[in-house]
């Protein structure tokens, strides 16, 4: 054998050298920054003094900040079940009719349940609010013979009612992942099994779903990075007090009058470091565990077949 | 060659506009009054600009809840516009105290202002003054006099009257008897507590009590104005826990509602919308009392950005906002602004007129919650929303309400400790 040495690959670094910079540059350094500033706390002359986790133990055991990090929590972890629960199961349901050859119109129900995900944020919150308004909402329902009551503004239903309206916007995107999905099964699989005598509802159970189960696991995580990043619609809907009472106090909403601040309650961006370093593990957390069990395990089973 | 012709005359113009800008300086007003911004922007500002033609001001309001947040990230990031809109006391002594605010005693025209005007725009040892006072906001009650000669109602006085009048609208079953939402919590604290508050702790002398720790908001006058605060609860609206401010103020001017709890910045707004005859009373005393007080606020103020490119210019504005022809201009563009200035103003709305009269008849005081106690963690003024919201949404009794805000003040502040 001829030992000739291959040239250096240095296509291969033009090629990745904008990804890199760019995802460095405006994402990974800011993230690092970020975790650096929340071991550092200001002090009286405005320097920054490292403390190591000293805010992480603060955020966690202060009688100030403990009710509204863990009610945070709390909170974020519910609007998780809400979307695991009703946006991904619904998801599938719509996408496996959707994905079905008899159902005439469907592309136009695909749009139509595709359309809130793409409307703004400030426009879903508003519209929402106007439905369930005390004021509006009144007259509009009033010809139904309804009395809503205040959804948004009690505390036990403020938080659902917004996770509702979460799923009601996103549903399409994890519905379009889905039929992609099932319509990338081969025929002849279905086929098949019906000839075997499967019926509907063994087709979906033991065909068509384990066939999915890769796409369904990248919903979940989608879902779940979303979910602990969500703020825009508490926002712009309960203020970023998270009315009431911080009945919808999200990580986000956390993260946002900590850092920047509210009303006569001035910022303090170490603190808000510290919120958006817990954001960031929770996410890692649950991202690993993704990685190490769900995908691990589809690995082996394809490896397998 | 007409390409050539084309290219020149789009240079032409271009260079015209850049030596026209560099004649006329631009400043920058960052404020969070955004319902005021077609005040500013035609009646204001047009006086000033036909006086300095070479200064052109432009009015950049934020969302008055997203103003402090804003501000201070603008300020941080060196964006923020010349002219700073100034929250009273603690929040721009901040500014002050970390030099985004320039000092302003050797302003000319700062001698129009009183030393009650300009306390809240002023350090602890009284030495540097950073803002010029504009206004302070009165608070009372706006009523819809169409409704009230309907149902043959009369202003209330006292307490009992009040509540008497409030039952008379209810059983009338026909309007709403108590315009106010809960939603977004400073209403109810600020409408609400902070306006009828006065009369129960007796202003000014509560106000420095809670300062100096002789006075504690879980007893005695503080504590009554919750009790007072929490019998509303019957007479507001169907889902007020989740009726915004913007609500309330629409409630109103559709005439769904009697009374509402205002602030006087509201009267401009009903002025423009509501079609009805409006009317007003002052917050009633409770049953006996002889003094009356209320809440007049010292609430708005301009300061200028010390890292201004244009400090001449912006301290030309300021010295204008200084001039009696100023404060007749935006007392009556803004009717519910009153101005700090000593000069005599006309106030051409009787309504407006009747809020700055009770400054006659009524010992003035400031909100509890602005001076001093804002400064630490939790924050006083934050923690009387939530209060109050809560006590109105039957989430917390009157005294767990008030021990929630006086154990939060005890936390950080010195006088109130250890008692």
């Amino acid at each position: 054998m001829p030992s000739s040495r291959k040239p250096f690959p240095f296509h291969i670094i033009v090629f990745l050298a904008p990804a890199v910079i760019i995802y460095t540059l405006f994402m990974i350094y800011p993230l690092l920054d970020s975790l650096r500033l929340s071991m550092f706390t200001a002090d009286a002359g405005g320097q920054e003094v490292f403390v190591g986790l000293q805010n992480y133990q603060r955020l966690f055991t202060d009688p100030l900040w403990q009710p509204r990090i863990l009610g945070a929590l709390r909170n974020n972890f519910v609007f998780f079940g809400i979307h695991m629960l009703v946006q991904n199961p619904l998801a599938l349901f719509l996408a496996t009719l959707l994905s079905s050859r008899f159902i005439r119109g469907r592309t136009i129900y695909r749009s139509l349940i595709f359309t809130p995900s793409v409307l703004s944020i400030v426009l879903i919150a508003f519209i929402w609010r106007l439905i369930l308004s005390p004021i509006f909402g009144k007259a509009l329902f009033a010809p139904l013979g309804i009395t809503l009551p205040p959804l948004l503004g009690e505390p036990a239903t403020a938080l659902p009612t917004l996770g509702l309206i979460s799923v009601w916007q996103w549903v399409g995107v994890p519905m379009m992942l889905f039929v992609a999905a099932l319509i990338g099964i081969p025929d002849e699989l279905v086929e098949a099994s019906r000839v075997d005598g499967a019926t509907g509802w063994d087709v979906f159970w033991r065909i068509k779903l384990p066939l999915i189960l890769p796409t369904v696991g990248i919903v979940g995580v989608l879902t779940f990075v979303g979910n602990f990043n969500a703020f825009d619609l508490i926002y712009t809907s309960q203020t970023a007090l998270a009315n009431p009472a911080f009945a919808t106090d999200l990580l986000g909403t956390l993260f946002y009058r900590t850092f920047f601040g509210f009303q006569l309650q001035l910022g303090s961006p170490t603190m808000g470091a510290t919120v958006a370093g817990v954001m960031f593990l929770i996410i890692l957390l649950g991202v690993m565990i993704y990685l190490f069990t769900w995908q691990r395990r589809l690995l082996k089973n394809a490896v397998e077949m | 060659m007409k390409k050539v012709l084309l290219v020149l005359f789009v240079l032409t113009i271009l260079l015209t506009g850049v030596t026209q800008a560099q004649d006329t300086v631009q400043l920058v007003i960052e404020s969070w009054r955004n319902d005021d911004l077609t005040i500013w922007e035609d009646t204001i500002l047009p006086v000033f600009e036909a006086q300095y033609p070479n200064i052109d001001v432009v009015f950049s309001p934020t969302a008055p809840t997203e103003y402090n947040a804003a501000l201070n990230a603008k300020l941080e990031g060196g964006t923020a516009g010349d002219l700073i809109t100034c929250r009273p006391f603690d929040v721009s002594l901040g500014l002050f105290d970390a030099g985004y605010l320039a000092s302003l005693n050797d302003l000319a025209g700062m001698e129009n202002f009183g030393d009650v005007a300009k306390s809240a725009w002023i350090t602890d040892d009284g030495s540097d003054v950073f803002c010029v006072p504009m206004a302070s906001v009165i608070h009372g009650f706006i009523y819809n006099a169409d409704i009230f000669a309907e149902l043959g109602l009369e202003e209330p006085t006292t307490v009992s009257e009040f509540y008497a009048v409030l039952d008379a609208i209810k059983a009338s079953g026909m309007y709403t008897p108590l315009v106010m939402g809960t939603n977004d919590q400073w209403e109810a604290a600020t409408m609400g507590y902070q306006n009828i508050g006065p009369n129960y702790w007796k202003g000014e002398e509560g106000r420095l009590g809670l300062i100096d720790g002789t006075a504690k908001y879980n007893e005695g006058g503080f504590l009554q104005a919750f009790e007072a605060l929490a019998a509303w609860q019957p007479y507001l609206g169907d889902g007020y826990q989740a009726q915004t401010y913007a609500d309330s103020q629409n409630a109103f001017t559709l005439g769904l509602g009697a009374i509402y709890p205002a602030g006087s910045w509201d009267i401009s707004v009903f002025r423009a919308n509501a079609d009805f005859e409006l009317g007003a009373f002052k917050p009633p005393v409770p049953d006996g009392q002889e003094d009356c007080y209320i809440s007049d606020h010292t609430d708005i103020a301009m300061g200028m950005n010390a890292g201004t490119e244009h400090p001449e210019e912006a301290q030309t504005f300021l010295t204008w906002m200084t001039s009696p022809e100023f404060a007749t201009l935006y007392s009556n563009a803004l009717p519910g602004f009153f101005s700090l200035s000593n000069a005599q103003i006309e106030i051409d709305d009787p309504i407006a007129a009747e809020f700055v009269g009770w400054r006659n008849e009524c010992a003035s005081t400031i909100r509890s919650s602005y001076q001093i106690l804002s400064r630490g963690e939790p924050n006083n003024e934050t923690d009387l929303w939530a209060a109050s919201a809560n006590v109105l949404n039957l989430a917390q009794t009157p005294q767990e309400a008030a021990d929630t805000v006086q154990s939060g003040l005890e936390q950080w502040y010195e006088p109130q400790m250890g008692s």
